[in-house]
């Protein structure tokens, strides 16, 4: 068992007064039914890997073993590559584009059949909150693939006069904090385009991905026309390099974004990065508080704040900032931590050991350079991996907690006081994923939003996502879109 | 008695303004002295273009298309000057025509790159293209003007500020485009002309952290370097551009998503 830091034995582990108890209401996991070991997912067959290794996929709510995955080496990546460039070359390319656009739309009816059981698999394998992947990360990526299926015999439209063809064999890597969802945001242009995919779920997620190829299985979509190779980031790095691989998706940090640019220099590989970002959010004294006090929580406590574009810096006009960090810590004190498989809990577990050393070692960096930490009264279960809610006030800009991505669920206030200073202030970061406003002025709204260096501005709103809304970053959080029309432009080739 | 010409000396064109090299130096090419450009030039180029930037991203498309316009004007009064620095007169009306076609563009690549997004909710929600930043432009050796203008134009029309590589074999083009520029109305610093070694050049423009976006479409067999550099600070990269393109200038853009709530 992990020793108890500072942090927690500080902690009121009294139960929150101010929250009604709810009995607990879990899902159950039984629905899903896991295999003891994976295989990698390979020209439509199971594979073992070359080298016979395996590792568990562990479960951040207990601990608890779920699956044996298999770990890919350069050698089942060259596999997986190569069944990608057969299926390519020999058929897919060639099939009608209606007839593709038809293998999508049977996978997201399919998933939409099976979001249940998808969903209780997320939350199992994640930690993210059963409400959360069933609400969000399920019909949404259902929906990213019915949106994607509907372009693939329209690109003509899509791109007029530049004759689109698809690229080639995507190498597509994905992160931990959205599994399926993300795999639905690279597989679903890709295929729609006409491409051929490999690609690499994270270490600690793959549940979701491997189960996804029983969808393909169904979906009869043509083998090697999807490939799935679990393992860890040498898996990825191997992707990468492949010299069969044309283009590649990524999402994830900054730091593994760069590697990746860097590693490909010179060959001409195409490249998508969606990396990491420390958004603004941005309350003016006229806005509806208690609303925007909603924002700011959906912003930041989404996914235990395991969110790219989460709005981990919130920036409060000086004259409204007591009343709305009392409104918000007020609201804190409701959040219900626990079981992610709970239909009540709204802040799961913290997706791995590794991210929760990471998000306490940033939380404690905030302490030690002044600022002040509140934390809602939250019992954090015994086992598996947890991190409550947590606010830091009294924060200056330069501090490590106000300038690196935390990827938990920690926000920082800052004050402005004008419109330029929020502006400066909210632009004062290398990334540029995201941005919120909250005011009732609609030219102030169109103002911020036109000043905001940032690729994502949500007004009187926060963490929207929609298939059809292109989304990616300005700056270090990356380049190229992913949704909308212009989420196809990176799996095409045109004539220019 | 004859009359003695008076020659030009060719500098480099910074801020706006045409100052020697900071380091004294000048090279010799294609029968003159020519600037040669130290680093410490080139990191001020890019003050000079991060500072020339918001103006220039802030005037109305309208506004900037009549500047590009402008410089076409320019360069049409001294379409002989520049034929004897070129390939000849084919090359001075490609490279006029290409600032009017791009001219043309400053208004309308706002509806062609952006788009209004049919969101599954009740929100108004859409897309517009907004310039990167600043665009270090590696120009090619041929042709030197219109492969300048042709990499250069789609940099700034959409609201980029530049600062330009010129070839390092055939730099009087670019040096006198610059002084078009200079009288086309086109706000000092959002261009900005750097002749010298690309060698010594290219990589301190690839690895600058103010630098949002490179074009190497002239960089030679160093690229693989040069991109390298760039990933630095998570660089846009354009590798080979030809022709005339919007896409060219929407490799210079970013795309904004602006989401709000329909209710009453």
């Amino acid at each position: 068992m992990r020793a108890v830091t500072d942090l927690e034995k500080r902690q009121d582990r009294s139960p929150v007064p101010s929250a009604f108890e709810y009995a607990s209401a879990p899902e159950s996991r039984d629905i899903v039914r896991l295999e003891e070991s994976y295989g990698l997912f390979v020209g439509g067959e199971w594979v073992e890997p070359h080298s016979g290794e395996h590792q568990a996929s562990v479960s951040p709510r207990d601990e608890e073993p779920l699956a044996a995955v298999a770990y890919a080496d350069a050698e089942d990546v060259d596999v997986a590559v190569r069944a990608a460039r057969d299926a390519y070359a020999n058929g897919w390319s060639e099939l009608a584009p209606s007839e593709r656009a038809k293998y999508l739309y049977r996978i997201a009816r399919i998933l939409q059949e099976r979001s249940r059981e998808f969903a209780v698999l997320e939350s199992l394998d994640g930690g993210k909150p059963i409400r959360e992947s069933r609400d969000v990360d399920l019909p949404l990526a259902a929906a990213h693939f019915f949106y994607y299926a509907g372009w693939a015999d329209k690109l003509e439209y899509a791109f007029p006069n530049r004759t689109p063809r698809p690229v080639g064999v995507a190498g597509q890597v994905i992160p931990w904090n959205f599994p399926l969802l993300m795999l639905s945001w690279k597989v679903a242009p890709a295929l729609a385009a006409g491409n051929t995919v490999v690609l690499k779920p994270a270490e600690t997620t793959p549940l979701t991905a491997l189960l996804f190829c029983d969808v393909l299985r169904q979906a009869e979509l043509p083998p090697g026309v999807v490939n799935i190779v679990t393992g860890d980031g040498r898996a990825g790095a191997e992707l990468v390099k492949h010299p069969d691989v044309d283009k590649i998706a990524f999402t994830g940090s900054t730091e593994v974004g760069k590697e990746i640019q860097r590693a490909i220099a010179g060959t001409g590989k195409r490249l998508t990065l969606e990396l990491g970002g420390k958004a603004a959010n941005i309350i003016f004294d006229d806005a509806p508080l208690d609303q925007a006090v909603e924002g700011i929580v959906n912003g930041i406590y989404f996914n235990q704040g395991h969110v790219c574009c989460a709005g981990s810096r919130l920036f409060v006009q000086e004259s409204v900032y007591e009343e709305v960090v009392a409104k918000l810590k007020r609201r804190m004190g409701t959040l219900r931590l626990g079981d992610p498989l709970d239909k009540n809990t709204d802040v799961g577990a913290i997706n791995s050991e590794q991210q929760l050393e990471r998000i306490r070692e940033l939380v404690e960096t905030g302490e030690e350079e002044g600022a002040e930490i509140y934390q809602p009264p939250c019992r954090l279960p015994e086992k598996g991996w947890w991190f409550p809610p947590t606010v830091f006030t009294n924060v200056a800009q330069s501090y490590r907690i106000a300038q690196e991505e935390i990827f938990g669920p920690v926000l920082s206030v800052l004050t402005f006081r004008t419109p330029d200073e929020a502006v400066e202030k909210a632009n004062n970061t290398p990334y540029g994923l995201s941005a919120g406003i909250w005011t009732e002025k609609g030219s102030r709204i169109l103002s911020m939003a036109q000043r905001l260096r940032a690729g994502v501005v949500w007004a009187n709103t926060y963490n929207r996502f929609d298939p059809a809304s292109p989304f990616g970053g300005y700056k270090e959080s990356g380049f190229g879109r992913e949704g909308g029309l212009h989420g196809l432009a990176p799996y095409l080739e045109f004539d220019e | 008695m004859s009359r003695l010409p008076v020659t030009k000396t060719y500098k480099l064109y910074l801020g706006g303004a045409f100052p020697r090299s900071e380091s004294g130096r000048t090279y010799e090419v294609e029968g003159a002295n020519v600037a040669l450009a130290s680093r410490k030039d080139l990191r001020d180029a890019v003050r000079a273009a991060r500072g020339a930037f918001p103006k220039w991203a802030g005037l109305t498309a309208y506004n900037r298309g009549q500047v590009l316009y402008r410089v076409a004007e320019m360069m049409e009064g001294r379409r002989a000057q520049f034929a004897e620095l070129t390939g000849g007169e084919s090359e001075v009306d490609e490279a006029i025509d290409r600032w009017v076609w791009y001219a043309g563009w400053a208004d309308k690549l706002a509806q062609v790159l952006g788009s209004s997004n049919p969101v599954a909710g009740p929100y108004f929600n859409f897309t517009v293209p907004e310039p990167t930043g600043v665009v270090g432009i590696v120009a090619p050796d041929e042709p030197p003007l219109a492969g300048l203008v042709s990499r250069l134009a789609p940099a700034i029309v959409g609201g980029n500020a530049a600062v330009v590589v010129a070839s390092e074999r055939r730099p009087l083009a670019a040096v006198t485009l610059a002084e078009a520029l200079a009288t086309a109305d086109v706000p000092g610093g959002v261009v900005n002309v750097l002749t010298g070694r690309k060698r010594e050049l290219c990589t301190v423009l690839a690895s600058h952290m103010d630098v949002n976006a490179v074009d190497l479409t002239g960089a030679d067999d160093d690229v693989a370097e040069l991109e390298r550099l760039a990933a630095d600070n998570v660089k846009r990269v354009v590798r080979n551009g030809e022709g005339q393109s919007p896409w060219h200038a929407a490799a210079f853009l970013e795309l904004k998503t602006v989401w709000h709530p329909i209710g009453v």
